[in-house]
């Protein structure tokens, strides 16, 4: 283990529970700058409701969340996306009736600099803004591949394309730490890899990474560590080629035989 | 195709000049006012998503509050606490209308984060039969029912170079000017970081905040400009009809509204004009055709059903789509090529 100071994301005893529903029971790991990591389980383990959880869309009953040097607890979505913790989400998430210049734009928001004086008034400043922003949707669209796409409508994208947009929506937040969650669910092998492509490009470039996945063969492939996750409790944590030998993991994924009496 | 708006402004600034008959002039201001209501009313409703069926109430608070403080009002609060205002000028009364009900909408903003769909609307109606109950029954303030009477004209200036704006030609203009402030603030409001802020609101709230947007922040900076701008609506009307009771709260007016922007095209700087153009002039249109005064009312209701069935999204974005389509067809060929490769 290397020492505490690169550690970005920490996740210290965090539980969550629905009424009766204990989703999350005990969890404790966390990420480090840099890093890929993979968080893994069968279905309803609690993956997506611990990202809820990070970025704000759920209260954690007890634990902590800290990113960096700030606890999350209680802080709001949008808060916590200027943190630089930025998420995904699960379904397409674009702004359908948008372009999708348009939806870049929309996701450039905190990096304007115009005031709304600036805005009514229509100063220099206001345009000086925009055109900033209208040059950084472009470098964005062009680092995901989606610049020849600029003017269609978002809801006339094909699937993998709306991950994508998806993912450059994310990347336009200014992540300094990026959630994925089920990045690549529904494309196909050429999108996945070419997705596995940007996701390293995305590290290489600074950004420390936690998906959510359940292709196996991709989470394995692109992460540095992998974490499982079953019943809402951690039951394995490690590099890949370890957990994919992890007979605790193999018997989450397939059950266990039945014993003999 | 930047100077078509200029130029619509310069055709309407000589409607004045040929149209004599001043009955036509009084339908356009009342519509022109009812235009800018309709304008604010998109901004939340076509911007943010936000239905309100209470926007009226925003129009009647800046028309009381107008009223009120060009006329001065003496009032106790207390058996023999007496808070009074001396008469002010109009155009520090239309200031405060605006103020006031920009305040007004500040509060209904917050509240309106907490509770939102439903139960927005249902508050949002509570709040009109509100303060219609407040403008009916504190007669001391409001004089009730017997209405608010002799309201001043605006006028400005200053000896010999005082403008009235008491006679119809005269307040066409002011409510042009009106008109052309209000639309360009919501213009440059919409087209900016903050109303690309509203529309993320609109579409995908949880995205929206994912990314950093305060949806909570726009949503009431929504609300303000818009009660701000109704409120000026309800203060033009006032200084302009001269007399204001409680039924300025009636919920037909907000429905009137709802039906020019809806209509019209939410969500489209032009569509409320449109749509105010449309129903404004449409029932004197009935009206000089001699039809029966019961069929008129069918005529307008069926048309505005059939509106609503065969333009679901209004009539701005189907023109919009039917000039789209045409050029296509003309200019390039190759781009529906495109469309069809790509399907």
């Amino acid at each position: 283990m290397t020492s505490q100071d690169d550690i970005v994301l920490s996740i210290e005893h965090v539980a969550v529970r629905f009424g009766g529903l204990l989703a999350i029971a005990d969890m404790t790991f966390s990420v480090r700058e840099g890093e890929i990591v993979g968080l893994i389980g069968p279905n309803g383990a609690g993956k997506t409701t611990a990202f809820n959880v990070f970025t704000g869309f759920l209260r954690a009953t007890s634990g902590t969340v800290r990113y960096r040097s700030t606890i999350l607890n209680g802080l709001k979505p949008h808060e916590i996306s200027r943190l630089g913790l930025v998420r995904t989400f699960q379904r397409t998430s674009v702004f359908q009736d948008n372009t999708v210049f348009g939806n870049v734009m929309i996701g450039l928001h905190t990096r304007g600099r115009s005031s709304l004086w600036d805005t009514l008034l229509g100063t220099r400043r206001e345009r000086e803004s925009e055109q900033e922003l209208m040059n950084a949707a472009q470098e964005i669209l062009q680092f995901v591949g989606l610049e020849h796409r600029a003017t269609t409508l978002a809801a006339n994208l094909a699937y993998g394309e709306q991950r994508l947009l998806g993912l450059a929506l994310a990347l336009a937040a200014k992540p300094s730490m990026l959630l994925l969650d089920e990045p690549v669910s529904g494309m196909n092998a050429a999108e996945t890899a070419r997705f596995v492509t940007l996701v390293e490009k995305i590290r290489d470039a600074g950004t420390t990474i936690l998906l959510v996945e359940h292709d196996m063969q991709m989470v394995m492939k692109v992460s540095d560590r992998v974490v499982v996750l079953n019943y809402g409790r951690i039951i394995a944590e490690g590099p890949p080629a370890q957990i994919q030998n992890d007979p605790e993991v193999i018997r989450a994924y397939l059950g266990q035989r039945k014993k003999r009496a | 195709m930047r100077f078509i708006p200029w130029l619509l402004v310069a055709a309407l600034a000589s409607v004045p000049l040929w149209m004599t008959d001043y009955y036509y002039l009084h339908v356009l201001i009342v519509t022109g006012i009812f235009i800018i209501a309709a304008m604010s009313l998109n901004l939340l409703l076509g911007y943010t998503g936000q239905l309100s069926l209470g926007h009226v109430a925003f129009f009647g608070i800046g028309a009381y509050t107008s009223a009120l403080i060009s006329l001065g009002f003496k009032v106790h609060i207390a058996p023999d606490t007496v808070v009074g205002l001396s008469p002010k000028p109009v155009w520090f009364a239309m200031l405060c209308a605006v103020f006031v009900t920009g305040i007004v909408g500040y509060g209904i903003g917050k509240l309106s984060f907490r509770v939102r769909g439903a139960y927005f609307v249902i508050v949002s109606l509570s709040f009109v039969s509100v303060v219609q109950l407040i403008a009916l029954n504190w007669v001391e303030l409001t004089q009730g029912a017997m209405a608010l009477n002799s309201i001043p004209p605006l006028t400005l200036g200053f000896g010999e170079y005082t403008i009235s704006f008491l006679r119809k030609p005269q307040f066409f203009y002011l409510m042009l000017s009106a008109a052309v402030l209000s639309y360009i603030i919501i213009a440059r409001l919409v087209n900016s970081r903050a109303g690309r802020a509203m529309i993320a609101l609109r579409e995908n709230e949880s995205l929206a905040t994912s990314l950093g947007i305060d949806v909570t922040r726009y949503l009431v900076l929504a609300t303000v400009v818009s009660a701000a701008i109704a409120g000026l609506a309800g203060a033009l009307y006032t200084h302009y009809i001269r007399i204001v009771d409680p039924n300025i709260f009636l919920f037909i007016y907000t429905v009137t509204m709802i039906i020019m922007v809806v209509t019209g095209g939410k969500g489209t700087l032009a569509g409320p004009i449109v749509g105010g153009v449309v129903f404004g002039v449409v029932p004197e249109v009935l009206r000089a055709m001699k039809i029966a005064p019961e069929m008129q009312w069918i005529v307008y209701g069926v048309l505005m059903i059939a509106i609503v069935y065969f333009l679901p999204q209004g009539i701005v974005p189907a023109v919009r789509r039917a000039f789209a389509s045409h050029r296509s067809v003309f200019a390039g060929s190759s781009t529906l090529i495109e469309k069809a490769e790509e399907q």
